[in-house]
């Protein structure tokens, strides 16, 4: 017998993302033939520089990968805990990974004056799950674990791996932009007969390479605003507790709100895999809306209510 | 979980696998050969509840259809206990020599969870076995990963690893044993063990 299931994923939210990941894919393909074209057209030699900013970006992108986890750690400031140290922490994601059979992710706390987490690393087995101080200070059991159900969901659908993939493109097409950008300053006593071709390829580049860029980075934050609801979702119906995780939105975004004592600069590198970004809430609809890498609570709160709804039909 | 899953990110709830528990009745007589733990009679069922009506209107029937069943046997009614986690409890004590009567408690527990579609919301299954010098010792089930593991609390959240690693020993092939000690995770002060 098929048992009924109450865990149908969503569609709308499913459509959406793969539209934006389309539209990225559009995007990549296009700056490939824009390359190639302006290669072609003058000096082959130019890409030689685009092929070094493949590379070069390449190399970047697998090294924040393969470091994330060490990384996001040193910059957030975070130790990791044996259970001995924080057993209720370890408690919560210990049941956590036996309900969502997953590998358990190493844990760590961070010393911190506003109330987040995040979960990073290159796989689930190198997965590690921090939150603050202040945080675990601030919500109860309940809240906490669906925060912590919100950050396992990131690993569960491979985030780190996604957003790194997605954001090559615009790690390229910076590093293009300050190539063509030095180039244009110096190319000029490369002593070669074509002087005025090479400026000329150089200004395309960076043209292209700009538009690219902010074309991307757009679509980027869109699809992490997509990832947060997915996460939002999936950890909801983890827990059961929609209710949980709404209070504990609530509750995060209205201190964060209120006057940190963190200067917010020293938070930024983190925000993409923060639970709740540092910086203010962005109104619906504005452009800050658009360069957000999460959803408005408002949003959150909302997709949230559908799970509830679902996880209470009766029919199934 | 899939390629696509990971791209659109979506998890699929992990389905309960329920029918290795029926073998623990036999590794119990194993156990008691070898080891000189024999049941208790208590057993229980933690699950994860989900907010709203229709789930405690489950956990309603389950609890009736349990009471009625032991009632009829002179036993004692099912105990449902929430611990510090959120995660409720569901408690059943029967003899000690009743082990299969027991199995056949959590069963219906489980299954009655997994037919109105709340399967994913079950944890573990515990059934608690005791020695002559009163050392205390689970068998725990874990319904995700369709394996046991052994759990043997001391004083203080401290755990008895040789015991549990010498019971592994003495029933590990009778019992699906789950192979990755990591996932051997500790319930302390679960009920009715």
């Amino acid at each position: 017998m098929a048992a009924r299931t109450r865990y149908a994923p969503d569609r709308g939210l499913t459509v959406r993302m793969t539209a934006t990941m389309f539209l990225l894919g559009l995007v990549f393909v296009a700056f490939i033939a824009a390359i190639i074209g302006i290669g072609t057209a003058y000096n082959a030699s130019d890409a030689a520089i685009v092929l070094f900013a493949v590379v070069l970006g390449g190399g970047f992108a697998i090294g924040s990968l393969f470091y994330s986890d060490k990384i996001a750690l040193r910059t957030a400031g975070a130790r990791e805990v044996t259970p001995q140290e924080a057993p209720e922490l370890h408690g919560i994601v210990d049941r956590l990974c036996a309900l969502a059979d997953m590998p358990k992710p190493r844990v760590a706390i961070a010393h911190s004056n506003m109330p987040n987490a995040f979960a990073t690393g290159r796989s689930a087995d190198h997965a590690v799950l921090c939150v603050t101080d202040d945080l675990m200070r601030r919500l109860t059991p309940e809240e906490l674990e669906g925060v912590i159900a919100h950050e396992m969901s990131h690993v569960a659908h491979k985030d780190v791996q996604v957003m790194t993939a997605a954001s090559f493109l615009a790690i390229i097409a910076a590093l293009l932009i300050r190539f063509a950008f030095y180039g244009e300053l110096f190319g000029g006593g490369r002593g070669r007969g074509n002087n005025q071709n090479a400026a000329l390829v150089m200004i395309a580049l960076m043209a292209v390479s700009i538009v690219v860029y902010a074309v991307s980075f757009v679509l980027i934050r869109l699809l992490s605003r997509y990832r947060e609801l997915s996460a939002d979702r999936s950890g909801a119906l983890l827990t059961g507790q929609p209710s949980a995780l709404k209070s504990a939105l609530v509750k995060v975004s209205g201190q964060m709100s209120r006057i940190p004592t963190n200067d917010l600069r020293t938070a930024q590198p983190m925000n993409a895999f923060f639970f709740a970004p540092a910086m203010h809430l962005a109104p619906k609809g504005s452009l800050a809306a658009i360069f957000s890498t999460h959803p408005s609570l408002e949003r959150r709160l909302a997709e949230l209510d559908k799970v509830q709804q679902q996880l209470n039909s009766r029919a199934g | 979980m899939g390629f696509l899953d990971t791209l659109l990110g979506r998890t699929k709830p992990v389905q309960p696998k329920l029918d290795d528990l029926f073998a623990l009745p036999s590794a119990a007589v194993t156990l008691d050969a070898g080891a000189g733990f024999k049941p208790t009679g208590s057993g229980s069922v933690c699950f994860r509840p989900v907010e709203g009506r229709s789930f405690s209107d489950v956990q309603k029937d389950v609890q009736e259809l349990l009471d009625v069943s032991s009632g009829k046997e002179g036993g004692l009614p099912v105990e449902v206990t929430k611990d510090s986690y959120g995660f409720n409890w569901l408690v059943s004590s029967r003899m000690s020599d009743e082990l299969d009567a027991l199995v056949t408690d959590l069963h219906a527990v489980n299954s009655s969870l997994v037919d109105n579609g709340f399967g994913p919301q079950l944890l573990c299954t515990l059934v608690a076995f005791k020695d002559d010098q009163e050392r205390r010792l689970a068998l725990v089930y874990l319904f995700k990963r369709g394996t046991f593991y052994p759990f043997a609390p001391l004083s203080g959240e401290r755990r008895d690893n040789a015991l549990e690693l010498q019971v592994k020993g003495v029933i590990g092939d009778d019992l699906k044993f789950e192979p990755d000690l990591t996932r051997w995770f500790p319930v302390w002060g679960a009920p009715g063990l």
